[in-house]
Parts: C-alpha cells; sequence; structure tokens
C-alpha cells in the first residue's frame, strides 16, 4: 500500500503494537520547559525511576523569564521558585539546560529547530502543544500533557492510537504582502478552531513549498489551533539547506546516511488521507482576527461576519462582546494600543527582519506600545549583527529579551484589560494576554504596519 | 490514580463552545510545582471578577446547580497542552466532565488524571442541557463498566464509547508508567535495530 509520509515516520517508531490498537511509540527528542516539567520530575523521583535516556532531553526556560533585565534574579517569587526548580532538576538528572543566560537559551520551539536538534525523520514531544512547529522539518511533533512528560522521561516512549490522517493543498503563488502567518489564519478561518481535531495534518502545495524554513514553522506551529495533534511537512532541499552544519546536525558521513534516508521522506502518489481539503494560494489576502478564538479571522478588509451557524450564535455573541465589536462592522479604523511581535509563531529571525524592513525611517504611533521579542538568545544576536536593533529603536520599537512574554501573560509582559493589542502570537483566547485583554492575531507586516498607524487599516496601500 | 467508580450525581452545566484551557486555568495560576491546589482557580476570570468575589451568572457560583459531573459546549479542552486543565477541573470535584468532543490533548490528560471525558451525539448534548435548564436536580448515574449513562429522569440508558485499554486503566486506578517501564526489553531491542543518528 502507498504510504504518507506520516505513516512511514509513525511506523518507523513503533516499538510494538499491544491488542486494543495502541503503538508503545518511540520518542527520539524530548523537549522541556519549567512549566509541564516540575511535577513529572516529582512523579519520576516518587517512583524511584531513572531517567531511561536523559541523552535525548534538552530543557529550556522560556515561559516564566522576564524580557528585561534577564541578568538580574527573576522578580516574581513564583515564576523564580519554576526557573529554579527546573535548573535544580536538570542538574539533579543531567539534563542538558539552556538556562537564563546562557547562549543557547530562548522559547523552546526556536531553539529546537536553530540549533539542529529537530531533524526530519524524528518524532519529538514537548509538555506544550506548540510542538507542533518542529513538523516543519518533517517530523512528528506534538503536544503532551505532563503524565506523559513522566512516561517519556521513564520509558522514551508513549502509549498512543495513531490519528487519522489530514491533508491540506494549498497551490499558486501567494500575493505580495501575504505572509505564512496569512496563510494558516486564512485555513483555520475555513476549518474552524475543532476543524482537525483527531488528525495529524500534512500541509503540501506550491505555495506550503515556496516557504522559507521560517515560514513553514510558523504554518505547522498554529496546527494546534484547530484541533490538530500536529502538523508536517515534507523535508526538501529548503530543509536539508536549513539544517546543513548546525549545532547538532548529523556531521561528515553520518549526513549522508541521514540525507539519504531523509529523501525517502514524502506522500507517495496514490497514498490516501482520511480527509482533504484543497486550497487556492490566490485566494489569500492579509488576515486578522476579530474574536477569541483562532478560527475567527477575516481578511483585513472584510467585515465580521453577520450570520454564524445554527446553534453557535450564543457562543459568537459572547465572543464579540468580549471583544467590544459587532456583527458586520469593519475593523479598518479601530485603534489599537499594544503591539506584540514575538511568540513561536513569529519570532524568528526573518520576522524581526520583515518588521524592520518596514519600520526603517518610519515612526510608531504615539499612543502606541510596540514590543518585539526575539525568540532566542541567537535571534537577538543576530538581529543586532545585522543592526535590526538600531532601526527598531529609531522607529520607536522596544526591543526585549528573549522568552515566551506577552503570548500568554505568565510572566511580567501583560497587556491591560480592555485593550486592544494586534499581535503575532497564536491564541486570541479571552484573557490570553492578561485578564480582560483583547488580543488581535496578525502577521509581523500587518502588525508593524498597525504600530505604525496606530489603527487598524487595508495594508494593500504599502504594498507597492 | 483514584480508581474510578460509579458516579451518581447532578451536574453544571456550561452551555458554551470551545472552552480553551486559558479559561479552564489561566497561564498565570500554572506557577506551583506541584499537582494540587489548582481547584481554586478553576474558571477564574469567568468565576470571580477582578476584585476576587464570585460573579453570580456562572454555572459554578449557582447554588441551583452542584454534583460531580459537568457538562459543556462542543470542543471542549482545545488550546494548550496544560495538565493542570485536567488537575484544576479534579480538584474542584468533577469526575466527569460531558460534551459531545474533546481537544485530543485534553482527553489524554483527563484520562491520565481519573477524569472521564464523556462523548455524546451534539444531539443528547442540547437534550441533556434543556433537560438541566428545565430540572437542576437532574441526576445522572455513569456506569463506566457498563459504558453507559442512566438519566433516571428519562428513564433511559445512553451508551458511550472509550478505548478498552483507557477503560481498564481507569476502573483499576492504572496509569501508563507502569506499563511502559515494563517494555523495558522490548524499547532497548527496538533502539538497537536503529542504525545511525537521533
Amino acid at each position: 500500500m502507498k504510504q504518507t509520509l506520516f505513516d512511514k515516520i509513525w511506523d518507523a517508531h513503533v516499538v510494538r503494537s499491544i491488542p486494543g490498537g495502541l503503538d508503545v511509540f518511540y520518542i527520539d527528542r524530548h523537549l522541556i520547559h519549567e512549566v509541564t516539567s516540575p511535577q513529572a520530575f516529582d512523579e519520576i523521583e516518587a517512583r524511584n525511576l531513572p531517567l531511561f535516556r536523559k541523552d535525548k532531553i534538552v530543557a529550556t526556560a522560556d515561559h516564566n523569564v522576564p524580557t528585561k533585565n534577564q541578568h538580574l534574579p527573576i522578580q516574581e517569587p513564583l515564576s523564580r521558585l519554576q526557573v529554579d526548580k527546573l535548573t535544580e532538576n536538570c542538574n539533579k538528572y543531567g539534563v542538558e539546560l539552556f538556562g537564563l543566560g546562557h547562549q543557547n537559551q530562548g522559547i523552546v520551539h526556536v531553539i529546537g529547530p536553530e540549533l539542529g536538534i529537530t531533524q526530519p525523520g524524528m518524532t519529538i514531544v514537548c509538555g506544550d502543544s506548540h510542538t507542533s512547529t518542529h513538523g516543519a522539518f518533517g517530523a512528528i511533533a506534538f503536544g503532551i500533557g505532563t503524565s506523559q512528560v513522566a512516561q517519556v522521561m521513564a520509558s522514551q516512549c508513549l502509549l498512543l492510537s495513531k490519528p487519522k490522517k489530514m491533508r491540506i493543498t494549498i497551490d499558486g503563488p501567494l500575493h505580495k504582502g501575504v505572509s505564512a502567518k496569512d496563510l494558516i489564519l486564512y485555513v483555520i478561518s475555513k476549518l474552524g478552531t475543532g476543524g482537525a481535531t483527531g488528525y495529524f495534518v500534512e500541509y503540501a502545495g506550491s505555495a506550503i513549498r515556496s516557504l522559507s524554513m521560517e515560514g513553514r514553522m510558523t504554518v505547522c506551529n498554529m496546527s494546534i489551533e484547530m484541533g490538530a495533534r500536529g502538523g508536517m511537512i515534507a523535508p526538501d532541499e529548503t530543509t536539508f539547506d536549513y539544517v546543513k552544519g548546525r549545532e547538532h546536525a548529523p556531521k561528515g558521513e553520518q549526513w549522508e546516511q541521514a540525507l539519504a534516508y531523509w529523501k525517502t521522506l514524502y506522500t507517495e502518489e496514490g497514498a490516501t488521507f482520511d480527509k482533504e481539503y484543497f486550497f487556492d494560494a490566490s485566494d489569500i489576502t492579509p488576515m486578522i482576527t476579530f474574536g477569541t478564538n483562532p478560527g475567527m479571522g477575516i481578511p483585513i478588509s472584510s467585515s465580521i461576519p453577520v450570520n454564524v451557524p445554527t446553534g453557535e450564535a450564543a457562543s459568537f455573541d459572547k465572543s464579540l462582546q468580549y471583544m467590544g465589536f459587532a456583527p458586520g462592522e469593519s475593523l479598518i479604523g479601530k485603534e489599537i494600543n499594544y503591539v506584540f511581535i514575538g511568540s513561536c509563531t513569529n519570532s524568528r529571525i526573518e520576522d524581526l527582519r520583515i518588521v524592520a524592513d518596514f519600520v526603517k525611517g518610519r515612526q510608531k504611533a504615539s499612543h502606541v506600545e510596540a514590543i518585539i521579542v526575539p525568540g532566542s538568545k541567537h535571534v537577538e544576536q543576530q538581529a543586532i549583527a545585522e543592526g535590526l536593533d538600531k532601526l527598531l529603536a529609531e522607529a520607536g520599537f522596544e526591543l526585549r529579551e528573549p522568552g515566551c512574554s506577552a503570548c500568554l501573560a505568565m510572566n511580567e509582559d501583560k497587556i491591560p484589560a480592555g485593550a486592544y493589542c494586534v499581535s503575532t502570537s497564536n491564541r486570541n483566547f479571552e484573557g490570553r494576554q492578561g485578564p480582560g485583554s483583547r488580543t488581535l492575531l496578525a502577521s509581523p507586516l500587518v502588525a508593524a504596519i498597525t504600530a505604525v498607524e496606530g489603527k487598524i487599516v487595508d495594508i494593500t496601500q504599502y504594498l507597492n | 490514580m483514584e480508581k474510578f467508580e460509579i458516579i451518581q450525581s447532578g451536574a453544571v452545566p456550561l452551555p458554551i463552545e470551545n472552552i480553551d484551557t486559558d479559561q479552564i486555568i489561566p497561564a498565570r495560576f500554572l506557577k506551583s510545582t506541584s499537582r494540587e491546589g489548582f481547584g481554586e482557580n478553576l474558571f477564574r476570570d469567568w468565576r470571580y471578577d477582578n476584585s476576587g468575589n464570585p460573579k453570580a451568572d456562572f454555572a459554578l457560583n449557582n447554588p441551583r446547580y452542584s454534583g460531580q459531573i459537568l457538562v459543556a459546549g462542543k470542543n471542549f479542552g482545545c488550546g494548550s497542552s496544560r495538565e493542570h486543565a485536567a488537575w484544576a477541573i479534579y480538584d474542584a470535584g468533577f469526575r466527569v466532565v460531558i460534551s459531545s468532543y474533546f481537544a485530543d490533548i485534553f482527553r489524554g490528560n483527563a484520562l491520565n488524571n481519573g477524569l472521564l471525558p464523556l462523548q455524546v451525539s451534539d444531539q443528547m448534548l442540547q437534550r441533556l442541557f434543556e433537560q438541566i435548564e428545565k430540572d437542576p436536580q437532574t441526576e445522572l448515574v455513569v456506569n463506566l463498566p457498563e459504558q453507559e449513562f442512566y438519566v433516571p429522569a428519562w428513564d433511559e440508558r445512553v451508551t458511550f464509547d472509550i478505548d478498552l485499554y483507557k477503560k481498564e486503566c481507569l476502573i483499576n486506578g492504572y496509569d501508563d508508567i507502569d506499563f511502559l517501564v515494563s517494555q523495558k526489553e522490548a524499547i532497548e531491542a527496538y533502539e538497537s535495530t536503529r542504525p545511525w543518528a537521533y
């Protein structure tokens, strides 16, 4: 039978199948951070178990870290405790840690790829739903709960049933100014926030192939926002070029062996999926969200829908009420006070370049607070090396130090109640960026333009 | 993990769709390094106002509703992988969540913590909401071994699906770690078949 990319990698990681349809499924890399690991370490300790393969675990501190003055002790006591606990656990169990102050520190889904830890054909898990990001390399990568973190620590395996398979094909050239973020917001708006629940998604088609690795990571990152277990893209020359030479990438003869295997990782002609969607890239325009889940997105120049499916009206109304918007209303002209550029979705060097390139010689609007948070120390260093920090500073943007920042309001970076924030992050849930905060998800370019204009505009005027 | 036994209880309705884990437990309350105590912040921003006073119109604060069964709109538990969401629901005294479907990670987290995610059809979910609205004292009897729940008010038994392995785990209070650790030999044998890298 013809195999999909997903089948090939899944089948290669089944240790054994047990009656009832579950697989003992082997995990190649386990990424951990300070929020979802402490209870797992406690579990291991309580059962007096060793880490089964500590060399396959990499840790970093990202969710709780401040994005200012990282050289000073963390002020917030509970955040400090959690970060200290991670350090203590990693030291005790001999796990490699890229903690605060380390040159490799950053958001877990940014550092894995940039260090070459993430590779095609791998299985990768982390106690974080955006682990789907790593699927951009042709890996099976997905988020897990803390009990599963402990399971992987104890056995390097999980007990799983194989998800259903979905393929989303997007063909054709993308319009100027339309980025990977617009593409995925468009897809999520079509499928809905639960539209891919129970499925593992493969993204295919010429529009996907044309994306850089950064763009592919943005797409796969948001797979979870339509409920998918994960998302993946078959590796190609773009992938191999990105991985080659990175710190943890295979070298010499191992590289050749790896490459030969990676080239076999694609969906065969005639392989079947449980569900397929096809989209035309030319239908996609710059997107923005208006509601409180990522499926509630529209082209920036169109209006909030009036008709919603029967049975969903109450939730829709609740959402609009929270956002302070009305059905049928256009977002154009809405005043915005906060712009956040960062998160595991859009904090890579390419994202920072897009913003810096646009704001060069421009100024943010005086009433806007614009913060830009690099995904890692390496991204930060690269931005400084390219002089992006100066361009951003001149435009009134504040370049911070790496971390999850205002994506989830666990650290000091929060959006005040009632305020609107155009954000390049991944979730516009109620209170996600701070109690009462109102989030509008968009691409880095839309965010940069919004900061300069101080309001939402139809960005097409800037595209020529 | 505590054993799951037959639950006979009233139900608390949350007829809202796509309830995400940030609503179940906001990120700012995830800073504990233990598993306990998350229940007090369950649905924090829906349940309490900015001053910490209970909001009277929220179901968990409404004395009409009580019980160990939460009935919620479709796509319950979407968003973050935080297991704290399942811990918070369990810690607040719930043992069953009924919805017409669950986000995958939440479903797994619930099952790993003795909390039963019970999936029903859209129509059944609607009937349950209507029944609880009509009579807030409505009781349900959830019988996991028989894979059915009984609604005395209707004198009707409704069957539900669950993975057989997870069912056994819930009934017996087992979790996956014990099983996976017992697979050490098979896992090592598998590792020896992988010639390069990773």
